[in-house]
């Protein structure tokens, strides 16, 4: 796996978690001139953006901004889309994903993905963990012990060790939301997605996957698509807004970005007119 | 007045309670629900009626038959109106012809309906849904016709043995495996599979571990619906297969009887004209075979669908507790 450990970018102590440093120039991922269409709509336009280990990285905006597309090109999920074409660069320490010879199965292997509405398969919370690492074959020496350690980063274990035979549907939103984080990382990714993990939960499983991010932050690089901008400003270190912009010929909206920088920055002191009204509420 | 009043202020008097406007109710609503409650059940008594007459008649007239000496002859060397014979060469043969059929069918049409939903685009996926459909609609007995020509053309004119029966069968059966098996395809949520390809799960593995096990319960259901559908088909078996008294259990060779045939067969016979001092003679010897052989084939559809029944419940997956 690639889970080499890389030193630290920047150091990050919990207690000023957001005192971040600028972008080193060494992301885990960045998106150079990314441009999406859907057949012949125009979806994203020219996106440049960087994303550092070790941290969460926002991407906000109103909604049909593109954001969630963008997030999907970072693991190729967009190639299931039939007429979704992409072009520019989404690289991976360096590598064009989209390259000729990548395969979309080891790009996905590295960069997980967790999606709005818990998606957990309809079988034992145990196999649900289990299945990731077994269908591609990794080496575990011990599979009882691995599924513990992922339950018990993914803040499930106390609930479910005396269930772990049970249906993962049996489990409460909140819980299923947490067993497929669980999953997401029993394969060991470099790159943990998640496009908008907790619109479908209530304010107190919103809670506990937003303590689980900032403890995951310690091992991997998350990039989260949110509708929240609170969650935006209480989780991430970087946050990225979008915004929609009609086409005058056709009236399709296509999706750009407007604003990269520090949270901190964007949500306190933003530096485009655009970014300030969505932040403020006047629209969006 | 209130928004509670639709049918207008009396003229006179006092304008009405709250609870005379909440109690007195829409007399044409209340007579037009009654109306279609009434015609709703009648339809549903209607469609009853020849369920349960088929039923009652085949019961009582084939259950005087049946016993365990009639599940367990053949008919060889009965004839006239002898109190003999049975439908062991029939079941036999009913039960090899149509496990060949779904042997040949279910991998062709579970693969089809694969096919049309996981990877199935432009004109070759419509043209695949194009002739499922038009196979629905074939008349049995051109199946039958198709599958005599088929063998006729290779081992020459007159074949006749199991295993064209079968084919015949399959090609009614396979429509029927591609259309429930895409349905249930179809149920299996997206999300599912996004979940197994976000893993770096390749494709076939997700359509194998995840699509079809989570279908696996409706399209066993499919499979044996469609058994059902063509294990009392007679047409193309009397082509594909032909009649025979004696006991065949090779597909490959010679003919086969089967229930339907058997039934058709006993039925056409008719009355035996016994002599008035016979006493070895049963004059009504053939439908009684014919109606024991009918409610045997009923038991073995409905014990399909109860062991589909079983197995459904036995590999979905479980929801909830």
């Amino acid at each position: 796996m690639t889970t080499t450990p890389h030193p630290k970018a920047t150091p990050h102590p919990q207690a000023a978690r957001r005192s971040v440093a600028p972008p080193t120039g060494v992301s885990v991922m960045e998106t150079v001139g990314l441009n999406v269409y859907y057949g012949g709509f125009h979806a994203v336009h020219d996106v440049d953006l960087g994303f550092e280990r070790n941290e969460i990285t926002a991407l906000i905006g109103p909604s049909g901004c593109g954001k969630s597309t963008v997030l999907r090109c970072l693991n190729r999920m967009n190639d299931l889309i039939p007429a979704a074409r992409v072009k520019g660069q989404v690289k991976y320490h360096g590598q064009d994903v989209y390259a000729a010879s990548v395969d979309p199965i080891e790009v996905r292997r590295r960069i997980g993905m967790v999606f709005q509405k818990p998606n957990p398969f309809p079988k034992s919370i145990y196999d649900n963990v289990a299945y990731g690492p077994r269908v591609i074959g990794m080496k575990v020496p011990d599979m009882d012990d691995h599924v513990e350690q992922c339950l018990r980063r993914a803040a499930l274990w106390d609930e479910v060790k005396d269930k772990l035979k049970e249906s993962g549907y049996s489990l409460s939103g909140g819980q299923q939301q947490r067993l497929c984080i669980a999953r997401a990382i029993a394969t060991q990714p470099d790159v943990i997605l998640m496009d908008e993990p907790c619109s479908a939960l209530d304010p107190i499983a919103t809670g506990a996957i937003e303590d689980l991010m900032i403890q995951l932050r310690e091992e991997y690089t998350i990039i989260i698509v949110t509708h929240n901008m609170q969650q935006a400003a209480r989780v991430s270190d970087r946050t990225a807004f979008f915004t929609a912009r009609p086409d005058e010929t056709t009236g399709n909206r296509t999706g750009l970005l407007v604003e990269y920088g520090l949270t901190s920055q964007i949500f306190e002191n933003p530096s485009d007119q655009r970014t300030e009204d969505y932040i403020s509420g006047r629209f969006g | 007045m209130t928004l509670l009043d639709r049918k207008g202020p009396p003229t006179t008097g006092r304008p009405p309670s709250t609870r005379d406007l909440l109690t007195r109710g829409d007399i044409r609503r209340t007579v037009t629900d009654r109306v279609m409650t009434g015609v709703i059940t009648g339809a549903f008594l209607v469609a009853l009626v020849p369920l349960v007459s088929v039923s009652w008649t085949v019961l009582s007239n084939g259950i005087g038959r049946l016993s365990p000496y009639f599940f367990s002859v053949s008919m060889r060397g009965v004839f006239g109106g002898m109190d003999a014979g049975g439908i062991y060469h029939a079941i036999l043969g009913t039960v090899l012809i149509t496990a060949v059929a779904t042997l040949i069918s279910v991998p062709v049409g579970l693969m089809a309906a694969i096919y049309l939903v996981e990877y199935g685009r432009g004109p070759l996926a419509r043209a695949v849904t194009f002739f499922v459909d038009v196979m629905t609609g074939i008349p049995s007995i051109v199946a039958g016709l198709f599958a005599y020509a088929l063998f006729a053309a290779i081992f020459g004119p007159g074949v006749r043995f199991g295993v064209v029966g079968s084919v015949a069968l399959s090609v009614l059966m396979i429509p029927v495996v591609v259309r429930s098996s895409e349905e249930m395809l179809r149920l299996v949520p997206n999300e599912l599979r996004e979940a197994a390809y976000a893993l770096g799960v390749p494709k076939w593995l997700t359509i194998v571990k995840v699509v079809l096990r989570t279908a696996v319960a409706g399209i066993g259901t499919g499979i044996m619906l469609a058994v059902a559908r063509v294990i009392g088909e007679t047409a193309p078996l009397l082509i594909t297969v032909g009649v025979i008294d004696s006991i065949n259990r090779n597909v490959f060779e010679g003919r086969m009887m089967t229930l339907p045939v058997y039934v058709f067969r006993q039925y056409s016979q008719g009355l035996v004209p016994c002599a008035p001092d016979a006493v070895d003679c049963i004059a009504t010897v053939n439908f009684d075979r014919a109606w024991a052989a009918a409610l045997t084939l009923i038991l073995i559809v409905m014990l399909l669908n109860l062991l589909a029944r079983l197995i459904s419940r036995y590999f979905a997956p479980k929801a909830g507790r």
